[in-house]
């Protein structure tokens, strides 16, 4: 008998028609194509002029959203802007999302744009979001999504697997960002290079926490990340029936967690493996405080900053940015007074979208100043001047650090 | 003669081009004036065509632009040693035809050292004659980089290099 497989072997077996191991070079159909305004434009122009003027073949599987200088911060963003609106009207994709819809990976899971058991391509690395409801998805770059509009499939390795055992549950002020993190720090940047990152034990997890451990596989280096739709998931993104964890799959390594022993992490800079115990820090003073993104911009993040800021201010000397994940995510803060307490603690509040994640705006800091942010990446350079630095860590992490002004563990407070 | 630029591990998209400097937010004509602006700004300034990045583990690690190994190709970079590649990052460089190798050649080069790279040979020869062999690409991965990347392959051929021809 063969091995049943891991769950990427699952997927890519059933893309590929045929069973695939670890190793193996496939050629899959792709269900889903996720582009957004970053890349979008190049996309538009390997189409046009390296391909030949080709076009979209199934417009119905293609997402396009805007979400990365949104809305447009100069000129030449804007006019790139025109350009992508005026190809997706032409290439007649109805999946469009424009400015303020929020950013691409939270839009694609949100409005169950990709499923269990599909493969998905996104010209973002956190493409591997689409694992938490159990979809391979991988980053890809501007060519080979022109490609893969183009033919409707890609060619991919098929990846061996890291099996996270996950016990125990999380402590108070403790969140599925600290585990990605504690995980940054035990694996480094490279831990899951080429590989596939599945999550086990954690069928409690709500869907939010999900999207969180799998974009950030990415920073693993890994190509997807994947969680068996399960507990409070499985009922919206019920697996097919093909699609199962199996104890018989091979692991290139199995990583065992227990999260009660957990306690809240942060990414030093400027590597994101760069990992300490946020305790342990000692006094490092933020000016500025960013709450979102696609790693941690949804409603329980939201609401889990609310918690620890209601009733109280942020410190004198620093700005706390939200900027919710999506539209949704911005109304339904409205509609459940989140985003009241925030607005009382003190924060000021974005555009849905990826805010000054990547530098480009809406946030982007200076020289000498210090971040902490509950994004993925605190490379120098990121979010602004080289000289200023970027820390990573929870929402509850980043809500302490607001109030006190120095980067505060949340069960100090 | 190309001159090698040795770079540590880790070397992240940021520091090949910052997000603010890719052509999104500036122009497409000016991609070549921005790698490594502010993690090594004497590299833009005396890069020469045919030169050869030798780094260290993971390569081009961190967010899916492409133009960050584009800013590389503009700037005539011909190939790209390193132990390891980080996944986004290699199939940008195989799509666009720039050659990357694994190989660890940080022990054996020194940063602005002359040499010779033989890409159908498959080595590095130092100016004293010293040959280094770089691992060798399939077949397919060498078909691509002869098209001048995946892109022109599947354009010429219709089909990806690992498709049969039928």
């Amino acid at each position: 008998m063969d091995s049943p497989g891991t769950l990427s072997e699952q997927i890519l077996s059933h893309a590929a028609g045929r069973a695939v191991r670890a190793g193996e070079l496939v050629i899959v159909p792709v269900h889903r194509c996720m582009t957004h305004d970053s890349l979008t434009p190049e996309v538009i122009d390997v189409l046009r002029q390296d391909l030949g003027d080709a076009h979209v073949r199934e417009p119905g599987r293609v997402v396009v959203t805007m979400d990365h200088v949104a809305p447009a911060a100069t000129v030449a963003t804007a006019n790139a802007q025109v350009k992508v609106r005026e190809w997706v009207a032409a290439e007649g994709i109805e999946r469009f999302y424009d400015v303020g819809a929020g950013v691409c990976h939270q839009v694609m899971i949100e409005e169950r744009l990709v499923g269990p058991g599909e493969v998905a391509l996104g010209t973002d690395s956190h493409a591997t979001a689409y694992g938490a409801v159990g979809a391979f998805g991988a980053g890809v770059g501007s060519r080979d999504m022109a490609l893969a509009l183009a033919s409707g499939r890609i060619w991919l390795r098929v990846p061996e697997t890291v099996r996270v055992a996950v016990s125990g549950s999380f402590r108070p002020g403790v969140s599925p960002k600290d585990l990605s993190l504690y995980l940054c720090g035990l694996l480094g940047m490279e831990g899951a290079r080429y590989q596939a990152v599945e999550f086990h034990g954690l069928d409690w997890l709500d869907l939010d926490g999900r999207e969180t451990l799998c974009s950030m596989t990415t920073e693993l280096g890994a190509k997807a990340g994947l969680m068996l739709p399960s507990g409070p998931v499985a009922e919206e993104f019920p697996a097919p029936l093909w699609l199962h964890v199996h104890e018989g799959a091979q692991y290139a390594q199995t990583v065992r967690v227990n999260l009660s022993e957990l306690t809240s992490q942060v990414a030093v800079p400027p590597d994101v493996e760069n990992i300490r115990p946020a305790s342990e820090l000692g006094d490092i003073r933020v000016q500025q405080v960013f709450i979102g993104t696609c790693t941690n911009g949804r409603l329980s993040d939201l609401r889990a900053a609310a918690d620890i800021l209601k009733g109280r201010r942020v410190a004198r000397g620093v700005r706390l940015l939200v900027i919710p994940a999506s539209h949704r995510i911005l109304q339904e803060a409205v509609a459940d007074g989140t985003l009241s307490t925030l607005l009382d603690a003190g924060a000021t509040i974005g555009t849905p979208g990826c805010g000054p994640c990547i530098g480009r705006h809406m946030g982007v800091i200076g020289a000498g100043e210090v971040c902490f942010s509950t994004a993925n990446r605190n490379f120098r350079g990121r979010m602004g001047d080289p000289e200023a630095s970027i820390y990573l860590g929870s929402p509850e992490t980043a809500a302490a650090t607001a109030l006190t002004g120095a980067i505060t563990d949340p069960a100090s407070l | 003669m190309a001159r090698v630029w040795l770079f540590g591990d880790n070397v992240d998209t940021d520091q090949i081009l910052p997000g603010r400097y890719a052509p999104y937010m500036t122009s497409e004509a000016d991609l070549g004036k921005y790698p490594f602006i502010e993690a090594r700004p004497e590299f833009r300034e005396t890069v020469a065509p045919g030169d050869v990045i030798v780094a260290g583990a993971n390569f081009g690690c961190g967010s899916s632009r492409e133009y960050a190994p584009r800013a590389l190709v503009a700037v005539g970079i011909a190939a790209i040693i390193a132990p390891s590649f980080a996944r986004i990052f290699f199939r940008n460089a195989l799509n666009l035809g720039l050659p990357l190798f694994e190989a660890d050649l940080r022990g054996a080069l020194a940063d602005g050292q002359s040499v010779t790279l033989d890409i159908s040979n498959a080595e590095i020869v130092t100016a004293s004659g010293e040959r280094l062999p770089l691992p060798a690409p399939p077949d397919w991965v060498r078909a691509a980089w002869t098209e001048g990347g995946v892109v022109a392959y599947y354009r010429r051929y219709g089909r990806l290099p690992l498709e049969s021809g039928a």
